[in-house]
């Protein structure tokens, strides 16, 4: 392995420390009580050497370079369950973990498969290391075209960013193309901009790749001011997080909704076009960026509920509690090196709350979620009946003729 | 110790490949370039050996687009020294222009070590690494996967086909064609990258002629045509068998 810049000397701790503090709230760190609450909420808590309470009592200890000697940080998927149980209010996931993560990458210590997700963003602007000319061909060949900002040069009143794996990704790109659908009957005046949208970058933040993250801002913030708009949509919760949490700190500032807010908000005008009945009993994860993270649980159950024919039901872990898929803050790009660990899934264990309430349809509002929870379907027992799908794609196929 | 790594950039791989005009060459207005994988092993290997043994390490790079990137991505990883060679290399030159126009930028540098990349995928004319060697009179040894420098001599481990490893003292200064460092290539944070981009200084050297003598004419550069003379065989496996002894009798391969 490289040397590691890090250095075994008290002032390590004490530096870090102090860069802990400069994160927002991050002065919370010091009223930590040790509850232990996070470690023990937090979903692969029991397989970290240094569960975030631990983190904490090695940095008052100032030994926190053993804690930079582990690896398992990289267990962390982000999901804000230890931010969000924590009494003193610690900004934990953004703040804790990240700075650890960054720790982590500029030592060089980053796992192969996620240093392969971040060479291929800084590349291609995406992780899947595509062609960024390719970023809108998700949108060949669909009438009416797809309107790209570049293409049309006129104002338009939603800008919708499509997100990378809603770009790229052969199943997601069904979601993206579903939606495309439901904004045309809606009548919505949209435009996306194809290949000048660079990736969100959010999950790449919270793995410790601020200056990757700040690029990518930069360049997406000039793409942004080149246009138009009034208001900018995402089908991507973690885009939606960085459009709206992060990236008016870079001076990057536009009102952003999650698909789900924006279509709520039209559902008089959406109601009657969700002709075909579904009859099915539908659960809905909450992503961990739209719910927990942003609070927003309830416009995704209306759309739901406004098809005619679904039942819906809770898995026991829903709304503030819900159960990471695993694929933030890097997950989605270390299920080797996390599945070596632990020898379980997230995505799996949410299946199973799935099966267990005798769910027909999965319904998920994250491009990561379609491709991790069929994968994970295929590994659980008695999942081969639950089928994945997206709100979009749900409302497409309540609009098609009966 | 000083180390010297010339690298060149090839077409990436991930935009699609076109053929230009002439037919005799790829079309270069949609073509990226990319560090070819085995020159980033060679910078790699380079890095290990400064941070074991110290040594100064010099990444050398022709002027294509793509060609900073590189060099700030080798300063953010350690490299002391970052050279464009700037000259006519647009839109593409072969191996033999490029090692002529290594050689006397290794020659006035003086290094211990050349590392270079055992080959790359758009290699036509042979590796780099060779005919530098020869250019300089320097011996070379391909397909190496470790390098140990002991004073005046280094030790290295050469891969044969056959799972077959190869231990070979060689006097230096040498050059070595890297297959593989001995760790795979690090990660750098973009920040330090972006920090290298302010304070790293690429020197520019110039190279007023390029000597393409010696590589081939490429009469026609074309994608795999679907050719007609398949035939399917059918039946069970016995049939099959059968017709099989028969077509091998009659093309006269059986003994």
């Amino acid at each position: 392995m490289a040397v590691t810049i890090v250095s075994p000397r008290p002032s390590f701790s004490e530096a870090f420390y102090a860069s802990l503090q400069e994160v927002a709230d991050g002065e919370r760190i010091r009223t930590c009580l040790q509850c232990g609450t996070c470690s023990g909420v937090c979903p692969f808590g029991y397989l970290m050497d240094f569960p975030p309470s631990r983190m904490i009592a090695a940095l008052r200890a100032r030994m926190f370079d053993r804690v930079l000697k582990t690896d398992t940080v990289w267990m962390c998927v982000s999901c804000y369950a230890c931010t969000q149980v924590c009494p003193s209010k610690i900004p934990l996931t953004a703040g804790l973990m990240a700075r650890t993560k960054e720790e982590m990458v500029l030592a060089g210590h980053v796992p192969t498969e996620l240093q392969d997700a971040l060479e291929k963003t800084l590349h291609y602007g995406n992780p899947l290391g595509e062609s960024p000319r390719k970023r809108a061909d998700w949108a060949l060949g669909l009438d009416p075209p797809v309107p790209i900002l570049r293409q049309v040069r006129r104002p338009v009143d939603v800008l919708w960013f499509v997100g990378d794996y809603a770009s790229y990704h052969p199943r997601v790109q069904r979601v993206s193309r579903a939606l495309v659908r439901v904004l045309n009957a809606l009548g919505v005046d949209f435009g996306i901009l194809g290949p000048e949208e660079q990736s969100d970058g959010d999950s790449l933040r919270l793995a410790g790749e601020r200056g990757l993250f700040e690029r990518l801002a930069e360049k997406n913030g000039r793409a942004f001011r080149r246009y138009t708009f009034r208001e900018i949509i995402t089908t991507d919760p973690h885009a939606y997080n960085a459009l709206k949490n992060a990236y008016p700190e870079l001076g990057i500032a536009y009102p952003v909704r999650h698909y789900t807010q924006f279509l709520a908000e039209r559902l008089d005008q959406l109601r009657p076009l969700l002709k075909r009945e579904l009859k099915a009993r539908v659960t809905f994860h909450d992503p961990c960026y739209l719910g927990r993270v942003n609070g927003v649980y309830e416009e995704p159950r209306a759309l739901l509920e406004a098809i005619p024919g679904v039942t819906l039901v809770e898995m026991s872990h829903n709304r503030s509690t819900s159960l990471c898929c695993g694929g933030g803050g890097g997950g989605m790009w270390l299920d080797g090196f996390q599945w070596e660990k632990a020898r379980v899934r997230l995505s799996e264990w949410r299946v199973r709350e799935a099966v267990a309430i005798k769910a027909d349809i999965l319904a998920v509002a994250c491009p990561y979620e379609p491709p991790r929870f069929e994968d994970a379907i295929k590994m659980v027992e008695g999942a081969s009946r639950l089928v994945v799908k997206d709100i979009a794609e749900l409302l497409a196929e309540a609009m098609e003729e009966a | 110790m000083k180390i010297v790594v010339p690298v060149k950039l090839v077409p990436d791989l991930v935009e699609e490949l076109l053929i230009d005009e002439s037919g005799t060459a790829l079309d270069t207005t949609w073509l990226s370039l990319i560090l070819s994988e085995f020159d980033d092993h060679a910078i790699e290997q380079a890095i290990l050996l400064k941070e074991r043994d110290g040594a100064q390490v010099t990444v050398v790079v022709p002027d294509v687009e793509g060609a900073d990137d590189v060099l700030f991505t080798a300063a953010a990883k350690g490299a002391d020294r970052l050279i464009r060679l700037v000259g006519p290399f647009e839109p593409t030159v072969n191996n033999h222009a490029l090692a002529r126009a290594f050689a006397p930028v290794v020659r006035e540098l003086q290094p211990d070590l050349v590392l270079t990349g055992v080959q790359a995928h758009s290699d036509l004319d042979g590796p780099v690494g060779p005919q530098l060697a020869g250019l300089l009179g320097l011996p070379y040894v391909g397909y190496v996967a470790g390098v140990r420098v002991q004073g005046d001599r280094c030790l290295v481990r050469k891969e044969h086909p056959g799972a077959l490893l190869a231990e070979m003292e060689v006097a230096l200064p040498a050059v070595l064609g890297i297959q593989a460092a001995e760790e795979p290539p690090r990660y750098v944070a973009f920040s330090k990258i972006r920090q290298a981009m302010k304070t790293a200084a690429i020197e520019e050297w110039p190279v007023d002629e390029l000597d393409p003598s010696g590589g081939p004419a490429v009469r026609r550069l074309f994608q795999p045509e679907v050719g007609e003379r398949a035939t399917m065989l059918e039946g069970d496996v016995d049939e099959i068998a059968t017709r099989l002894v028969g077509i091998l009798e009659e093309l006269g391969v059986l003994a």
